[in-house]
Parts: structure tokens; sequence; C-alpha cells
């Protein structure tokens, strides 16, 4: 392995062990007990069966977003719509869930189908946007998620709101369209399998295809892809349809492996989750497994800290914001960088 | 469609636009400053949202409403050096460290109003304060205008006031001039022996205070309390009016302004009966045309030029 890779491998466990230990912090600020509240947050996820489950439960959409926003990041696209994405899939699959009956495995790959399409449509669109007239895609992204979850909200609460459940839940999907569990005792779906498949796939796509090549080698310099002769605008438009249609299907897959109604009654926060996967994962696709796993597993013990005892489960949003802050900072650590390359020099010499 | 225009065509909605553009212009004449000098802040729906609560808190714990502006202020100008210092000194991406200030935003004031409060709401169990609503003496008895610029918040004259001082800072002060010459041209402004970091921070922190007046607005002027998110897109709007803008402070006042009513109309909206969720998107939809019509008209110019 040489210094640099080992220099990011370094940075990123430092960057995650300094939001660790503000959150070690905060926790004993706030809160009145603080160890067994250490004990929650940090062992309890993995002391039951169950536990385990949840973090895994939670990595499977965490996976589709994750990877959808690492094709963008890769592209140099700062594209956050995967939210939206997510989202208005699931709504959409919950529909096909509701609306139709087909015989079992077409189902769910209707709903997947129809919630990748919508993703796909829309990515598309804010690349091209970005593409033709170079407008700002984090800002119209985020535009778009807010118009996305206005119409789910309006199409959810006029069309499809159960009226005899209190909250604004839709109606209760056919059985017909749900995932099935795959490991007992848990609520593991096979949305896993889907999740893990998409991965290998994409990894096939970026580092054995031409297509894929050209995605890597904008995203390091636009100028270089230029010079080359790369095409900018089609690999923008590509790598926008490829994490759309992502994103889409990881809403829809969410949604008939986990509910059985369509419950979001706000954006439900996985696709922003994106963005820090991404960027602990450096954008590589077998990583972004390994970093979906590492956030489920603070979100579960988040949430059980939550329940168990007085601090928020929130906390875990400040921890993800100190780790993009330092993981992204280029000068962070430099001067171990620089040592370990002066060492290296010197025992080649 | 009577009702309508009757809605539009009248100084409430005029008095509404002025109000509803406060915040939007506050967070956009910050982000023009932190441009011309180089270094976007990102990271103003995020600083807005923080300094909403930090607003409510120090008003609710000192029972002055003054004190609660300073304190907003004060978050708005900490959280953007936090984030300057990151960007500028870390070398961290712009947008990541402002995506990441947002994220920090999200979580960090639900936390803190959560451990304050115990709910994950609203801030209404605090005693905070508003700052004072405004009666122009004379004017408030002109007709019609009248109605239309008196009786708003103080903040919103500091804002109306602020467009005036942004312009004289960057066009008729020695600051304003190195700030744009770090913005125009790094080489040339270091080759006459400007601190390019240190007009950088300057810059930033000073969109940070804008932010945090526009923070300080929300939960103490357009309403008296703090709620989740209640930034509302306002801080990435406003990065949309600045582009929108060009630069300029005319042009950014302008299109804040025009944000603003898109704001002012789905306020007015549902009063008309129509489905609320749909009118919430009244403003977003506004800025990614607006956003659409900026960019296609600069991609013009630019095949015009070449």
């Amino acid at each position: 392995m040489n210094v640099e890779k080992r220099f990011e491998i370094v940075r990123t466990f430092v960057a995650v062990t300094i939001s660790l230990l503000i959150g070690f912090a905060i926790i004993l600020f706030a809160s009145d007990e603080p160890l067994s509240t250490l004990y929650y947050f940090i062992i309890s996820p993995s002391t039951k069966m169950r536990y385990l489950g949840n973090v895994v439960e939670l990595a499977i959409p965490l996976i589709f977003s994750g990877l959808a926003t690492s094709i963008l990041f890769q592209t140099g696209l700062f594209n956050l719509g995967s939210e939206g994405v997510f989202y208005f899939s699931g709504l959409l699959a919950s529909i096909i869930g509701i609306k139709f009956s087909l015989s079992f495995i077409f189902h769910p790959i209707l709903a997947i189908l129809i919630g990748s399409l919508f993703g796909m449509i829309v990515m598309l669109l804010i690349g091209f946007f970005k593409a033709k007239w170079n407008a700002s895609e984090l800002v119209i992204s985020l535009m778009f998620n807010s118009i996305f979850f206005g119409i789910g909200a309006y199409i959810l609460n006029f069309y499809f709101r159960d009226p005899n459940v209190s909250g604004v839940y839709s109606f209760k999907m056919n059985e017909s369209v749900f995932l099935n569990k795959i490991i007992p005792g848990t609520r593991i779906h096979t949305g896993l399998i889907i999740a893990l498949l998409t991965v290998f796939l994409v990894y096939l796509f970026l580092y054995r295809t031409r297509w894929g090549y050209e995605i890597r080698m904008t995203g390091l310099n636009k100028r270089f892809g230029k010079y080359t002769g790369m095409n900018t605008t089609k690999v923008i438009l590509i790598a926008s349809i490829l994490a759309g249609a992502i994103a889409g299907m990881g809403g829809a897959v969410e949604i008939i492996g986990m509910y059985d109604r369509f419950k979001w009654s706000a954006l439900p926060g996985l696709g922003f989750d994106g963005a820090l996967i991404a960027m602990l994962a450096k954008n590589k696709p077998k990583n972004v497994i390994f970093a979906a796993l590492f956030l489920a597993y603070i979100r579960i013990g988040a949430d059980l800290m939550a329940r168990m005892t007085d601090i928020p489960s929130e906390m875990v949003y400040i921890l993800q914001a100190i780790i993009i802050l330092f993981i992204s900072g280029k000068k962070f650590l430099e001067g171990y960088k620089e040592k370990s390359l002066l060492k290296e020099v010197k025992n080649n010499e | 469609m009577n009702s309508f225009f009757d809605t539009i065509f009248t100084s409430d909605f005029v008095f509404s636009t002025i109000r509803v553009t406060t915040p939007i212009l506050f967070a956009a004449l910050g982000a023009l400053i932190s441009n011309k000098a180089g270094s976007p802040n990102i990271g103003l729906e995020g600083i807005m949202l923080m300094s909403a609560l930090g607003g409510v808190v120090f008003s609710a714990y000192t029972g002055s409403a003054f004190i609660g502006l300073l304190g907003a202020v004060l978050v708005g100008l900490i959280s953007a050096s936090i984030l300057a210092y990151f960007t500028l000194k870390l070398k961290t991406d712009v947008i990541l460290g402002g995506i990441a200030i947002n994220f920090f935003a999200d979580g960090g004031t639900i936390f803190l109003l959560y451990y304050l409060t115990g709910d994950k709401g609203t801030s209404s169990s605090l005693p905070s304060k508003v700052l004072p609503n405004i009666d122009l003496p004379i004017i408030q008895n002109i007709p019609v205008l009248g109605d239309i610029i008196s009786g708003h918040n103080i903040l919103t004259y500091v804002a109306i006031i602020l467009i005036i001082g942004v312009w004289y800072l960057l066009n008729k002060t020695a600051t304003g001039l190195r700030i744009k010459s770090v913005g125009e041209n790094e080489d040339a402004a270091k080759s006459v022996g400007v601190n390019i970091m240190k007009v950088r921070y300057l810059a930033m922190a000073l969109s940070g205070v804008f932010a945090g007046l526009g923070g300080a607005f929300l939960s103490m002027g357009y309403v008296s309390w703090f709620s989740r998110g209640m930034s509302a897109g306002r801080g990435w709007i406003a990065l949309a009016a600045e582009a929108m803008g060009r630069g300029t402070v005319l042009g950014t006042t302008l299109s804040s302004i025009l944000f603003g009513a898109a704001d002012a109309l789905s306020n007015t909206l549902q009063l008309l009966g129509i489905p609320s969720e749909l009118i919430s998107i009244i403003p977003y939809l506004a800025t990614v045309i607006g956003l659409l019509i900026y960019a296609i008209n600069n991609t013009k110019k630019r095949k015009l030029k070449e």
C-alpha cells in the first residue's frame, strides 16, 4: 500500500475518532448518567441479534444513497437530490403496492422499476441543467427536494391517505409487493441482496467500462477529461441517470421492504446521509457497504441511547457534520503526510 | 382568478413581501460579500438556523431582546468563522464544508432545543423576546405608502440600511476594494501586498453576521419562537438571489424581493383554500425557474463573446 493510500485511511480514521470523541464529550457534559449513555450509544447495538438486524436493515437504504451520491461526487457533481428522490420514489412504490396486485415477484420488481425511473428522470433533469447551462446542481437539487416533498405530501394526503388510521399514512399495500424477510429474528429483507448486487454492478461499471473510466477521470480533473477528448456533458448525464436510478431504487426498496403503508411525514434524511457515506467511502463502491454499516451502527446506537437516556438521537448529525469537515479538509494532517512521505523516501534510498 | 389579483394588488401583499424578503435579503447580502472575496459561503442556510435558535436562547435567558440579537449575530459570526477556518486553512472543499455546516445546524439545533426545553419541535416553552416593530413618524400617516413601509420589524429597516451599507463598503472603502481584488484576481492582489487570507476571513465573518441578522429576524421578528428547520431553504434561496443579481448590490436586492414575493404569494394563497402542500412549493419553484433563466442567459452571453 502506498503512502498516499495509507494516509487517506489514517485521515478518515482520525476524522471519525475526533467526531466520536466530541460525541463522548457532549454525552459527558449533557447526560446525567454519562457511562450508561455511552454504553447504549456504543455497545448496545451489538448486544442483541435484533439490534444487529436493525443495523443491517438501516444499512440497506444507506448503501443505495451512498452509492448514488458517490457516483455524483465522483463526477464532481454536488447534487443532494437523492433525498427528494428517495421520498418520492418510496411514495410511487407504495402507490404501485396499493393500486396493483401482481403475482409475487413481478409486483416488487414493478415498484422498484417505477421508483428507479422517477429517480432517473429527476437526476437527468438536474444533470442536464448543469451540463447545458451550468446551473448550480446543489441549489437546484435542494429546491427539487422541497418541491417533490410538497407534491408528494399533496398526493398522499388527497389521494392515498387512509382515513381509518390516525396520522397521515397511506392505505395498506398489497402483500404481494413486499420484499421477503431473509434472516429469521430480524427484519432484514431481500433488499440487502439487491443492494449488494447493485454495489457489484456499479463497481463493474466504474472500473471495467469506458464510460465508467470517463466518469472517474472527469471527477479527478475536468480539464484533463476535456483535453483527452471526453464529452463532459455526456459524462454528467450518464452519471446523473445512474445515480438517479440507484436512489430511486433505494426509496422503493426501503418502503416495500420495511413498511406496510407509506408513513414518511417528512423527508426521510436517508438521501442526505449518502453525502457522508460517499465521503467515508472515498467514492469507492465496495467501501460504501462498510461506510453504510458504520453509519447505521451509530444511528441505531443513537436511537437506543435516545430511548433509554436523556440524550436525543440528533447528536449523530453533529458527529456526521464533523466527520465531513475533517475528511474533506485537504490540509488536515498534512504535516503527518509529509513526514511519512519523507520517511518513505529515506527508506528507499 | 379575480380574487387572486385582488390579493396581489393590495398594500397588505406588498407589506408582506417586504416582511418575508427581509431574511432572504440579509443572507443574500452576506452571500454577496463572501462571493466578492472569492470564498463562497454555502453554509448560510445552517448559520441562519443556528442564529435563529441563538437569538431565542440568549433573549430567553437574559430577558433582553437586544442581547438576544447580539447572541444571534455572535452565533453567526462564530459559525461562519469556523467554516472559514476549515475552508481557508484546512482547504476543506467549499461546498462540502457548507453542506457539513448545514447538517450540523439541522442536528445541533434540535439537540440543543431538546436539551434546553425537552421539546424537539419548537421553543414555545422558552420565554424569548421579540424585536420591536417600528411605526415611522409622519410616513405612517400617508395613505397606502404608510401601510406598506411603516410598522415593520426593526430588522427590516436594518436590512434596508444595510443594502446601502454593503454598496458603500464594496465600492467606497479600502476594505471593499481589497475584498473585490482578492475575489477577482488573487495573484494580483497578493502582488500588491493584500493579505488574502485575512480578507477572506473578514468576508466570511461578515457573511456570518448577515446570516445571523437573518436568523434573528426569523425567530424574533417574523415569529416569536424557534422551530426546527425554520430557515426552510431561505439560505439556499439567498444564494440563488445573489447569483441572479450578478454580483451587484442592486441586482441581489431585486432578486431577493422577487423571491420574497413568491414567498408572500404562498402565504396569501393559503387563505384562498388551495392545498397548503402545493402552495408550499411556490418559493422553491420560483427559485429553480429564476436560477434557470439566469443560467440560460449567462450561457447565451458567454457564447456571444466567443
